[in-house]
């Protein structure tokens, strides 16, 4: 066996990382403790600074099971990128809401090089231990926030939901492992050339019920219901994290494993993935429309969003796969950015996130408003913004694949969703009243946060030629 | 490329530099920020004119084009030109703009937003009539609805919420439809030469078989006839006038509704010239009823504004019949008809702007006698009320009669029908200037109005001078829209003589062949 361990690099260093906060945080005083974020950040800028020196290597480790390639690396920078975001937006709303700092970063870690190494598994065991190693870590992040009910009540939920999804998942993996007799994904799919005939009936069945493994983490309408209460219950900036970081984690283990390495499985479930994607769209944007909590709100939302990339995987890997990687990466900016805002309205021991909360914010606090007016519209789908190009290039895979039909339920989907975001436009800037309190999370750095998922959303939505590009190379690698 | 931008960058340009300069004005420099936000518009204004004077009347191809790559492999591209007929309705944008920002003098509240969303609103609406690539016409079109949506939704009247979400709403019903059109039609494209393009001068040459047409141009179609808006799709427009603040009205009358007629002869037409041959008869039909029907709402509306709101729908009644009677008096009468009526519909928002700072009241009821006190005032309404009617020797009766000219050629009924518009127009709006003007003054309010201000007065006076202007010397308009109009006609003939493209799903075949 070789022991290459260049591919192992930016994950480790995220873990390494991990390992310096927890221990650091038994030795610093109460009042220094905000020096983990710090370490947290250089870590994965180290991590993210790798990413880029290793853009266009290809290397494999423990028998090609973890490969080092630019599908790995593209979302390493998505994750990172997110992790960043997320850390930024919580250096304060920890502290203050008595979180144990130590615990959250390392964590955040944690989840991250559990990310990157479901990105970079070509081995349904490696696979499943980055779903682990990350899945944990954020139940544990949901529930983190002890004095609150709302999110042990949420990370219960999310652990139990979780679970059954992973089940299914096991079991997946252990009929197709039955049928191929491995679990190593290039052997697979080189199993899966051989004629139809010859493989055995259970081997659809495995594959079938890992789609149901991804599509409850991925949140597709029907096995959508732990979203809207485990991100409600969530604090703020964990939920940013989950709807960002975890759905494209688990959106770039549904790329490289169903839609590249068992695509000859597609005609099974090609079918069920359409009418994944029609009713995840179409139950997210209406049920969004029915909520009075803008978090809750964007917790649909996101099961919509989930829904539009659905679209692209249905349109398959030789047209959808550029338009799903760059969805995500649009997708990562501007929903975070949104949690982040809501995150800097929160006052102690009291949520501020429903609708009413946000009247008057435009001419009170008129930089974190004009920057969730461009989140809402980039997420509606207005041009120049990201939420736009991302849904552009959904939609013209689906129209180039021949699934134009698709491509208007989205358009009608995204009429639908004007909807609701617009009402938090209507909210900031058309009525008045709204919170008057002190923020318990506001910071310099949340306003950083904010202020880079606001750049990041105008400069996709204006030049996004470059990330459309990189899009097409790191899934061109799997290739 | 150059380092510098193209003329029409520049043109696009100055608005939204003006809207970053004014967004670093502390809030509180009233004056200040007024003045900025006028000299950009200004600014766009002489530098359209220069444009005007540069324009080569003789050539009827696009002009200062310039193409700069922007995601290349996707063939979209930055491509802005000028012809005969974008030229005249970016001059109107331009000329507009101004008076609309000096006639929101009276607004109070937030005038700093409210500046930065009229100039973000000016380089959307440019950038629709310049946009020669489908992509960047859809951003346009869609960047110039959110400052629209904040302009009516903060600064409206009291029902401004729901007028404003209406207005988004219906227009994105439409454009959601034609983003969907616009990518295929893009697609079909490579399927047929192996490369996708956004350019629309490319996408003429392209001809679909007429079922496929036919969605297409229904997906375009919907979108346009919403914006113009056309009979039944109009029900937005009175909700959004009606609570719009002046200037707000004066650009959505003035501009916007123009950007859905606009559309058709640009896009639709001739990128569907035979789906369009199909629906001709519809449509004529939809503005006729149009016509008519917007002239007999008007005349029972108690509301000015409501009134102003529906003579639109009548009138742009009139630019849809001239369009589609695909001949060069029509096409003609109908772009000339544009300008005319964002003139006039926007000199009445602006009066009617003026007369509710006064009294605060819109009601017909609540007026008459004013004659007497508010002299000028009264001159200027009866020039424009005159001007939209049509009277011969002001700018609206050259559009309509080449407009009924060009109809009559084609169905001499439907223009018959058309034509007694113009005389239900005659008596909504001079029925509404008597109760307004004449008789004896039934409020006492009325009595102490005082008549039109010196900023006022610069407002309405190079309006009226361009009615009167328009209305009696009328050549360099037309010669200057004459070849474009010969060359787009020219185009639809061409169009529909070339062959037509394999009858396949877009795609599909490709996807087979790649694999």
């Amino acid at each position: 066996m070789d022991v290459n361990l260049v591919p192992l690099l930016p994950a480790a260093q995220v873990l390494l990382a991990a390992l310096l906060v927890m221990l650091l945080d038994l030795f610093l005083p109460d009042h220094e403790k905000p020096l983990l974020a710090w370490i947290t950040i250089f870590g994965l800028a180290l991590c993210a600074v790798d990413a880029v020196l290793l853009w266009g290597s290809r290397e494999g480790s423990f028998g090609e099971t973890f490969l080092l390639d630019n599908f790995s690396l593209f979302f390493t920078q998505l994750f990172v990128g997110a992790a960043t975001l997320t850390v930024l937006s919580s250096v304060r709303y920890v502290r203050e809401a008595g979180i144990h700092q130590g615990e959250f970063y390392s964590l955040i870690l944690f989840a991250t090089a559990g990310m990157m190494v479901m990105a970079a598994a070509n081995d349904l065991i490696v696979f499943f231990l980055g779903l682990e190693t990350m899945s944990v870590a954020v139940y544990v992040l949901t529930g983190i926030w002890r004095s609150s009910g709302r999110a042990s009540e949420a990370a219960m939920k999310y652990f139990l939901m979780g679970s059954f999804a992973t089940g299914f998942l096991l079991y997946g993996i252990a009929l197709i492992y039955g049928a191929t007799g491995t679990t190593n994904l290039t052997q697979v799919s080189a199993y899966l050339l051989e004629p139809q005939e010859q493989w055995p009936r259970y081997l659809s069945v495995g594959g079938l019920l890992l789609l149901v493994g991804f599509a409850f983490k991925v949140g597709a309408v029907p096995f959508h219901f732990w979203i809207p209460d485990v991100y409600e219950g969530a604090p703020t900036p964990v939920t940013g994290f989950m709807s960002v970081a975890v759905k494209a984690a688990a959106f770039a283990a549904w790329a490289r494993i169903l839609m590249h390495q068992l695509s000859p499985l597609d005609s099974d479930w090609a079918y069920a993935v359409r009418v994944l994607a029609i009713a995840t769209m179409t139950f997210g944007n209406l049920l969004a429309i029915s909520q009075s909590s803008v978090k809750r709100m964007l917790a649909y939302s996101s099961i919509a969003h989930a829904g539009y990339i659905l679209i692209g995987i249905v349109a398959g890997e030789e047209w959808g796969s550029t338009s799903v990687l760059f969805y995500l990466a649009t997708y990562v900016p501007v929903t975070f950015g949104a949690f982040a805002v809501i995150t800097a309205l929160t006052e102690k021991d009291r949520p501020k996130e429903e609708y009413g909360h946000f009247a008057g914010l435009g001419f009170k606090r008129p930089f974190l408003a004009m920057a969730m007016t461009l989140f809402m519209l980039s997420l509606a789908g207005f041009p120049p913004l990201a939420g736009f190009t991302g849904k552009f290039h959904i939609f013209r895979s689906a129209i180039a694949a021949g699934y134009t039909d698709l491509a208007i339920i989205g358009v009608l989907n995204s009429l639908l969703s004007l909807i609701y975001y617009l009402r938090v436009i209507v909210m900031m800037y058309m009525s008045e009243g709204g919170v008057q309190g002190k923020s318990l999370a506001e910071s310099p750095s949340l306003y950083v946060a904010v202020g880079l998922a606001t750049v990041a959303t105008i400069y996709l939505g204006i030049l996004p030629s470059r990330a459309v590009e990189w899009s097409r190379v790191a899934y061109s690698t799997l290739f | 490329m150059s380092p510098l931008p193209g003329d029409i960058s520049l043109l696009l340009l100055l608005p939204l530099i003006g809207a970053l300069v004014l967004l670093l004005v502390p809030r509180q420099q009233r004056q200040i920020l007024f003045t900025l936000a006028l000299l950009a518009s200004i600014a766009a204004f002489v530098w359209s004119l220069r444009l005007f004077q540069a324009f080569d009347a003789g050539s009827g191809q696009m002009q200062f084009v310039e193409k700069i790559p922007w995601m290349p492999a996707f063939g979209i591209g930055y491509i802005v030109g000028i012809d005969g007929i974008s030229l005249f309705l970016v001059l109107l944008t331009t000329f507009l703009m101004p008076l609309a920002i000096a006639a929101s003098w009276t607004v109070q509240d937030r005038i700093k937003e409210y500046l930065v969303f009229m100039l973000v609103l000016e380089t959307g609406m440019l950038g629709a009539f310049v946009a020669l690539d489908l992509f960047l016409f859809y951003v346009f079109w869609e960047v110039m609805l959110v400052p629209m949506y904040f302009l009516i939704g903060v600064w409206g009247g009291t029902r401004r919420i729901y007028a404003a979400l209406k207005f988004v709403v219906y227009t994105m019903a439409g454009s959601l439809p034609m983003l969907v059109a616009i990518i295929y039609l893009a697609s079909r494209y490579a399927h047929v030469n192996q490369a996708m393009t956004f350019d629309v001068m490319q996408l003429y040459s392209l001809r679909l078989p007429v079922n496929e047409q036919i969605w297409l141009f229904l997906a375009f179609g919907l979108s346009f006839a919403i914006k113009v808006p056309l009979f039944p799709f109009h029900t937005w427009l009175p909700d959004a006038h009606v609570e719009a603040p002046t200037a707000g009205s004066v650009i959505l009358a003035g501009v916007l509704l123009k950007m859905g007629t606009y559309g058709f002869l640009r896009f639709a037409i001739p990128l569907f010239p035979d789906a369009a041959a199909v629906f001709t008869p519809l449509i004529i039909a939809l503005a006729v009823i149009g016509i008519i029907y917007g002239a007999c709402v008007a005349m029972m509306q108690p509301d000015l504004k409501k009134l102003v709101a529906y003579s639109s729908v009548s009138h742009l009644g009139f630019v849809m019949l001239g369009l589609f009677a695909l001949n060069i008096q029509g096409i003609q009468g109908g772009i000339y008809q544009m300008v005319s009526h964002g003139l006039s519909t926007g000199a009445l928002f602006l009066l009617v702007g003026m007369l509710y700072d006064r009294r605060h009241t819109r009601m017909i009821s609540d007026f008459g006698g004013l004659w007497r006190q508010l002299p000028l005032f009264s001159v200027a309404f009866l020039i424009v009320t005159f001007a939209s009617i049509g009277l011969p020797g002001l700018n609206g009766f050259i559009g309509e009669f080449l407009i009924l000219l060009g109809a009559f050629s084609l169905t001499p009924g439907w223009a018959a029908a058309a034509a007694s518009g113009v005389i239900l127009g005659a008596i909504y709006m001079l029925w509404m200037f008597r109760r307004v003007f004449f008789g004896p003054v039934t409020h006492p309010e009325n009595q102490t109005l005082l008549d039109l201000n010196s900023r006022e007065l610069l407002i309405l006076i190079p309006v009226i001078a361009l009615i009167v202007i328009m209305g009696v010397y009328p050549q360099p308009f037309l010669s200057r829209m004459k070849t474009s109009v010969d060359v787009s006609l020219q185009r639809i003939q061409n169009s529909k003589a070339a062959p037509v493209a394999t009858n396949h799903a877009a795609g599909r075949e490709i996807n087979t062949d790649g694999r």
